[in-house]
């Protein structure tokens, strides 16, 4: 053993391989993405890594390795696990030889997802056990628990850790390489009446999934996890507990250093639910406080305990509004929350704050980066259609910045994909409007490419914009089938975007570069006055995976100081300095987008000279 | 040593990796050592944090409000929005070099961050500003800002670890070609 300064993500990572995890897949999303990308890194000769097309396509991978009696897993955010979900509704029956777990990130606040979805949910919807980490050791720990309990019970579990322990460090205890499970998969053998689902089939393993979940209860309540820590002499008498999980837990130990060492239960294993071990937990206690981040899942089953053995504890959490119902838990909420339920309010002095109020701070929303393409391409866009009746329906990804002004290039952004069919559906109802959807290319292959069919199938009027920047920025630069390259390290063939719409059917597919504005902008012009379903591809890289060219710089003797730039294209390099504008040379690109626009020619310098 | 820093900016500028040093220090003198980083969405340009917190007996790598031992901030705004994390004495290390939200650029707010300093020189005891701008420009590169405010915050004794400490874990942790540049910056400000 030794150990390593590592981030929870990669902390889950190194588990699964000392778990001597066979395959694993997923599709990148915050806060997921590293544990699969660590896998890759520190990899060994027999295990196999993927980022599949999407989620739905990584648990498939996964289930099929998993039949095999691969141990493997599949990773993805919260809202990822609503694509995969057909897949898992249904191998919830099937069941799987190998151990399988199925990493589900989930993003409390949300910091940067769509949804405050709980994933624990999913997992009793699924009647799959999940394991909730609250550390980083922790979760290095679980996972390869998690491992021996999917094998064990023949089933796929839930691993649901949050933001604040997939993107928290800590120094952790790590097996050294020699101490690592190798797992050789037995080899799929076949037998349909184990790997093909019918009705009865289904009917016979709901049954057994059932006793199984009851029996697994009992055996969770024995887990050494769901642990129940005892009240101090002092607080003895006090009939109150708290029952919290995730990286709640941790937040109410530190508290309860400082207010109170009152009875607490730390739920690690939300499903099935550790019934004995709540009992247990609840004897002799009057109230119980409720702490977890997302929906009240501790608080509704303790509260279902509570009405089913006629026990009169009072359950509070934030169904009975004593805790917030939405957004993420801190160190200082908790402590609150504790000191308010406990009856031990902070002193005057210290609810008085610190600091005076400060002066305004100014707002800092994220943006599209200094010499992001995207801003060409929204902008040509913006400009060609001006004046006429348009709607621009955005998608997941940086692009998604461009609603930002001054481009205020989204009008409307749902989830993966789905920009293409909202354009379709404002089409119908809207017949005078230019309906555009914006798609960036890796979110083109995860999930665009079935709106395309929809759309030329039903003859839509709609233009396609692809924003091709040959990676999955908005992750950190992942590859996808367009990119040519595998989380192998294998260079593929790269599937062409333009082929594979021009194959569905799309009779214009224009190619341009946002970078050269004015053609950019005559590009838009001619397709968009085309009928039927258009598409144009604006090809550019990331500048996060390019070399940057040379700055540009403003000559302050032509500029007129109208600051059209500054105005319109709202890049963080542009700045104004003493009423003047001026271009921050540690920002700028060199991409000349400003240059272009500038009515006067007064900014000059980078890649065209 | 039980120690709580927040390190604060703006997506890009390189608190991560500043973060990341001063852990690899705790860690090289067995120190148990946690910490919380933004990722995501907010690293185009928008506020960050770290928390960072070493010694014994932790459970959570966030940090409460009012029990920063010191904030290495590197943007005057975003040191001041973190300042409710500083305890009673705490230190305060601040790049005064400001970052132009472009929401204040486009409605021409006038933000420069000297208000920013000014309202920490009067409410913050034990502050130190460095002038980043300069020493950026005379070093040559403003990629170097984290190493720079490590440097100070070395020379202060706020961060508890030596200068050799410091260069030891840039050496293992940065690439070759940049720890020459990185050196000059861990000694510039002292």
């Amino acid at each position: 053993m030794h150990t390593e300064f590592l981030m929870g993500n990669e902390a889950i990572a190194l588990g699964a391989i000392a778990a001597g995890v066979n395959l694993i897949s997923g599709y990148p999303g915050t806060p997921s993405t590293e544990v699969l990308e660590t896998v890759a890194k520190h990899r060994r000769e027999n295990q196999y890594v993927e980022w599949s097309v999407n989620e739905k396509a990584a648990m498939e991978v996964a289930a099929g390795a998993a039949y095999c009696g691969a141990r493997v897993m599949v990773t993805m955010k919260q809202v990822g696990l609503n694509v995969a979900s057909d897949p898992l509704m249904s191998l919830e029956y099937i069941g799987v030889k190998g151990g399988m777990v199925i990493l589900v990130a989930d993003d409390p606040g949300p910091i940067s997802s769509q949804t405050e979805q709980d994933t624990r949910h999913f997992s009793a919807f699924s009647k799959l056990p999940c394991f909730d980490p609250s550390s980083a050791q922790e979760a290095y720990e679980m996972v390869q628990e998690a491992f021996e309990f999917s094998e064990k019970y023949g089933t796929p579990v839930f691993f649901r850790p949050t933001t604040r322990v997939c993107h928290g460090y800590a120094s952790v205890l790590v097996r050294d390489a020699e101490e690592y499970t190798v797992h050789e998969p037995e080899g799929f053998v076949k037998d349909s009446k184990r790997w093909v689902i019918f009705p009865r089939l289904s009917y016979q393993n709901h049954i057994k999934i059932e006793a199984r979940n009851e029996e697994l209860s009992e055996v969770f309540s024995g887990y050494g996890r769901n642990r129940i820590y005892p009240a101090d002499e002092a607080d003895a008498s006090l009939k109150k507990g708290i029952a919290a999980g995730g990286i709640s837990f941790t937040y109410a130990m530190e508290a309860r250093e400082a207010i109170g060492r009152v009875r607490l239960f730390q739920v690690a294993t939300p499903h099935p639910f550790p019934e004995k071990k709540a009992l247990e937990f609840l004897e002799g206690l009057d109230e119980v406080l409720c702490l977890e981040e997302l929906d009240p899942v501790i608080e509704r089953e303790l509260t279902y305990i509570c009405g089913k053995y006629h026990l009169p504890v009072r359950i509070y959490g934030k169904c009975s509004h004593h805790v917030k119902n939405a957004g993420e838990n801190s160190r200082d909420s908790v402590a609150e929350d504790m000191r308010k339920f406990l009856g031990r309010e902070q002193t005057e002095e210290k609810t008085q704050d610190a600091f005076p109020a400060p002066p305004k701070l100014p707002v800092r929303p994220p943006v599209l980066c200094a010499g992001c393409p995207h801003r060409a391409s929204f902008y040509a866009v913006k400009k060609a259609m001006k004046g006429k009746k348009t709607i621009f329906c955005g998608d997941i990804g940086c692009y998604t910045l461009g609603n930002a002004m001054p481009l205020d290039m989204v009008d409307t952004c749902l989830c993966m994909g789905a920009g293409l069919g909202i354009a379709q559906g404002v089409g119908r109802i809207e017949p005078d409007t230019s309906c555009f959807a914006f798609v960036g290319d890796s979110t083109f292959f995860a999930s665009a490419i079935t709106g395309v069919v929809n759309a030329v199938y039903n003859q839509a009027e709609m233009t396609l914009v692809v924003l091709d920047n040959s990676t999955t920025a908005m992750t950190g630069h992942q590859p996808h089938p367009g990119t040519g390259r595998t989380m192998m390290g294998q260079m593929t063939e790269r599937v062409n975007i333009e082929a594979v719409l021009r194959g569905i059917g799309v009779q214009v597919v224009e190619t341009a570069d946002p970078l050269d504005h004015e053609a950019a902008v005559e590009c838009v012009k001619k397709t968009a006055a085309q009928p039927g379903v258009k598409a144009i591809i604006f090809k550019s890289p990331c500048i996060a995976v390019v070399k940057p060219s040379d700055v540009l710089k403003v000559e302050e003797a032509r500029c007129i100081g109208c600051k059209k730039c500054v105005k319109e294209l709202g890049c963080p390099a542009l700045i104004i300095k003493d009423g003047k504008v001026c271009i921050d040379d540690g920002l700028c690109t060199g991409c000349t987008l400003c240059s272009q626009i500038c009515p006067v020619g007064a900014i000059g310098g980078g890649q065209n000279e | 040593m039980n120690k709580n820093i927040v390190l604060c900016g703006v997506g890009g500028q390189g608190t991560v990796l500043a973060s990341k040093l001063i852990a690899a220090a705790a860690m090289a003198k067995h120190i148990p050592v946690m910490s919380a980083e933004t990722i995501g969405m907010a690293q185009r340009g928008g506020s960050v944090f770290s928390h960072l917190r070493m010694g014994e007996g932790l459970y959570s790598p966030m940090i409460a409000e009012r029990t920063a031992d010191l904030i290495i901030g590197f943007e005057p705004g975003e040191t001041v929005r973190m300042l409710p994390f500083l305890k009673e004495g705490g230190q305060v290390i601040v790049s005064a070099r400001p970052i132009m939200p472009v929401t204040a650029t486009l409605s021409d707010s006038g933000y420069n961050g000297e208000e920013m300093i000014g309202y920490l020189k009067a409410h913050v005891e034990n502050l130190t500003v460095v002038d980043a701008g300069e020493a950026c420009k005379e070093l040559g590169s403003t990629k170097v800002l984290n190493i720079l405010l490590l440097g100070k915050a070395v020379s202060t004794g706020a961060l508890g670890f030596t200068e050799e400490e410091i260069r030891a874990v840039i050496k293992e942790k940065v690439p070759e070609k940049f720890h020459e540049l990185n050196f000059r910056a861990l000694t510039y400000a002292k």
